[in-house]
């Protein structure tokens, strides 16, 4: 398994194998820290999960890596956050690098356009005309994210008025039809029910041949079902970084870590 | 509790006290603010209509009216042909549309979407004090320096034309569409926005793609609004539009607007007399198409807040 070979594979240069190389991250609101000098990797078609409770700097972690600080002026960013082995900071085209990787925030957002123009919207931004090209994606797409057998009679229904739970699928459809390289995932199950989440982490563990996921959630279950390796935040710091199985079954090195896993927190 | 406490308490619930009091009275007060504006425009409508309708009733006709261009109410045969009034107002507007629709949208984005902070409240300052300019002011700057400029680019020997109270109008119009288009902007949530750039979109692709279909009805009622506007506005274009009677067939022609119209003659009628009645007939079209505008505005912006259903450009 490619996966597994990747742990080894770090002597080539040191970086072969990671897909993200994070070197002392640290974010701050207007002065306020919510990440303190995180340093960690993520391999190359691994599943990263991070967990950690409310405020603990995961969501700013994620809006470093695509570079979403640019939409909010006070976040200020320092470090290094290394994609390929480049800091994000100094591809010159943001807008390509965002198009490799795909985000999936919290609430779900359903674009007040089709269904159909939802999934198709981030193809055709890069160029996609072809109909017969379209409709492949789209279909491939939401079936992936497990909305297809919901939505295929409706495409052209507007993507602001499904359901919550159906929105966040399209949200992630829509995140996969950018063909990404990373795929963000941000407590992407808070708004669906468990049936569905159960069937989308499925699609998760498959897609993981192809692409390299991080995985922020509050479920601290999930995380085990789903991550290679986990990573535990608190208050803006990265306690520990470890085999997810191993620190569930107690191998930690922080006595908070096991605290927070097995539910005996505050 | 006791049995007496419970009954006390009890007695509370039947008892209408001060708070209740001004429950009602503010009521009543909203109510009437709300029901008087609507018997306002009532009671406008029902005034502008008699005062007409003794020429409706009479001396008017419909193919005279409607397809003449001979406007001449103080003649001894007196003609009441409305329709280079109607093809002035018509022409100025559209002119005016022209010039404001780009200019007000893309003010209105780049306030919205581009601009932040210090720049972006000054720029809604300035655009407030700039639909706050009297339109005598802008008739003034139509007649004074726009006039003789357009003698000299355009080499014509009148310079009051569609084309002067076209571009007045336009920049009359202008900052209250800016406003309207932009608040239509802003009410579109910022998740949009940051899904849209998180997929990659450039900011051109997300206002395009994301912004502009999501703001579509707003937008189209800030235009509707400028038209009506447009429609309305008297001085300026009085001022600037030349008022000669004239069925345009250039920019460079001189009109006469229906409002402006009603401004210059309606002193110098004898009440109750044809000539006053066919100015009020001009007032009940004036009327009936800034309510129309302004009704489809209203429909537009509803719509959007209903969200129908899209038809799908690529689904379909």
């Amino acid at each position: 398994m490619v996966a597994g070979q990747g742990q080894r594979a770090t002597s080539v240069d040191g970086t072969e194998a990671l897909k993200l190389s994070i070197r002392n991250l640290t974010i701050g609101y207007g002065g306020v820290p919510a990440l303190r000098d995180v340093t960690l990797d993520v391999r190359r078609h691994e599943i990263f999960g991070i967990v950690g409770p409310a405020g603990s700097g995961k969501t700013s972690f994620l809006k470093a890596i695509g570079r979403m600080d640019e939409f909010t002026r006070a976040m200020s960013v320092e470090g290094q956050i290394l994609f390929d082995g480049k800091d994000v900071r100094e591809w010159r085209n943001v807008y390509a690098l965002r198009r490799r990787i795909g985000v999936v925030f919290p609430l779900p957002v359903g674009l007040p356009m089709t269904v159909y123009d939802n999934v198709a919207l981030s193809p055709r931004l890069s160029g996609i005309k072809k109909k017969a090209q379209l409709d492949e994606i789209v279909e491939r797409c939401l079936r992936r994210a497990a909305l297809w057998d919901e939505v295929k009679g409706r495409l052209d229904a507007l993507g602001s008025l499904l359901s919550g739970g159906q929105q966040q699928r399209l949200t992630i459809a829509r995140a996969l039809s950018q063909d990404p390289e990373l795929l963000l995932l941000d407590e992407f199950s808070i708004a669906v029910d468990p049936v569905t989440t159960m069937r989308i982490e499925d699609v998760l563990k498959e897609l993981k041949s192809e692409v390299t996921i991080v995985l922020v959630t509050n479920l601290v279950q999930q995380a085990r079902r789903l991550a290679d390796r986990t990573a535990f935040f608190l208050t803006g710091e990265c306690v520990e970084v470890g085999q997810t199985e191993a620190l569930f079954e107690g191998h930690v090195r922080d006595e908070r870590t096991s605290a927070y896993l097995e539910g005996r927190f505050g | 509790m006791s049995e007496a406490s419970r009954g006390s308490a009890l007695d509370e619930l039947d008892r209408r006290n001060a708070d209740w009091y001004i429950d009602r009275l503010v009521q009543v007060l909203v109510f009437v603010g709300g029901v008087s504006a609507i018997v306002f425009i009532l009671g406008i409508f029902v005034f502008i209509t008699k005062e007409g309708l003794g020429f409706i009733g009479g001396r008017f006709s419909i193919t005279e009216f409607f397809g003449s261009i001979a406007w001449r109410p103080t003649s001894r045969n007196p003609t009441y042909g409305a329709l280079a009034l109607i093809v002035g107002t018509a022409s100025v507007t559209g002119l005016a549309m022209v010039v404001a629709v780009p200019f007000s949208l893309g003010a209105a984005i780049y306030i919205a979407e581009f601009s932040s902070g210090r720049t972006r409240e000054a720029l809604k300052v300035l655009v407030e004090l700039l639909a706050a300019i009297p339109s005598v002011v802008w008739g003034f700057i139509g007649l004074s320096i726009m006039n003789p400029l357009i003698i000299r680019w355009f080499d014509t020997p009148v310079g009051l034309n569609v084309l002067n109270a076209g571009i007045i109008l336009g920049l009359m119009a202008a900052p209250i569409m800016t406003t309207i288009a932009e608040d239509a902007l802003k009410a579109v949530p910022d998740s949009y926005r940051e899904a849209a750039e998180a997929m990659g979109a450039t900011r051109w692709q997300v206002i395009r793609s994301v912004v502009i279909p999501a703001g579509k009805n707003g937008l189209v009622a800030a235009v509707l609004l400028g038209v009506g506007r447009g429609f309305g506005e008297t001085m300026a274009v009085l001022m600037a539009s030349g008022h000669s009677i004239n069925l345009p067939t250039s920019p460079l022609d001189s009109v006469r607007a229906l409002t402006a119209t009603i401004a210059a003659e309606l002193g110098e009628t004898a009440n109750g007399s044809e000539h006053y009645g066919a100015l009020f007939t001009l007032g009940i079209l004036l009327f009936v198409v800034t309510f129309a505008i302004n009704l489809a505005a209203d429909i537009m912006v509803r719509g959007g807040r209903r969200g129908r259903r899209a038809t799908a450009e690529g689904g379909a």
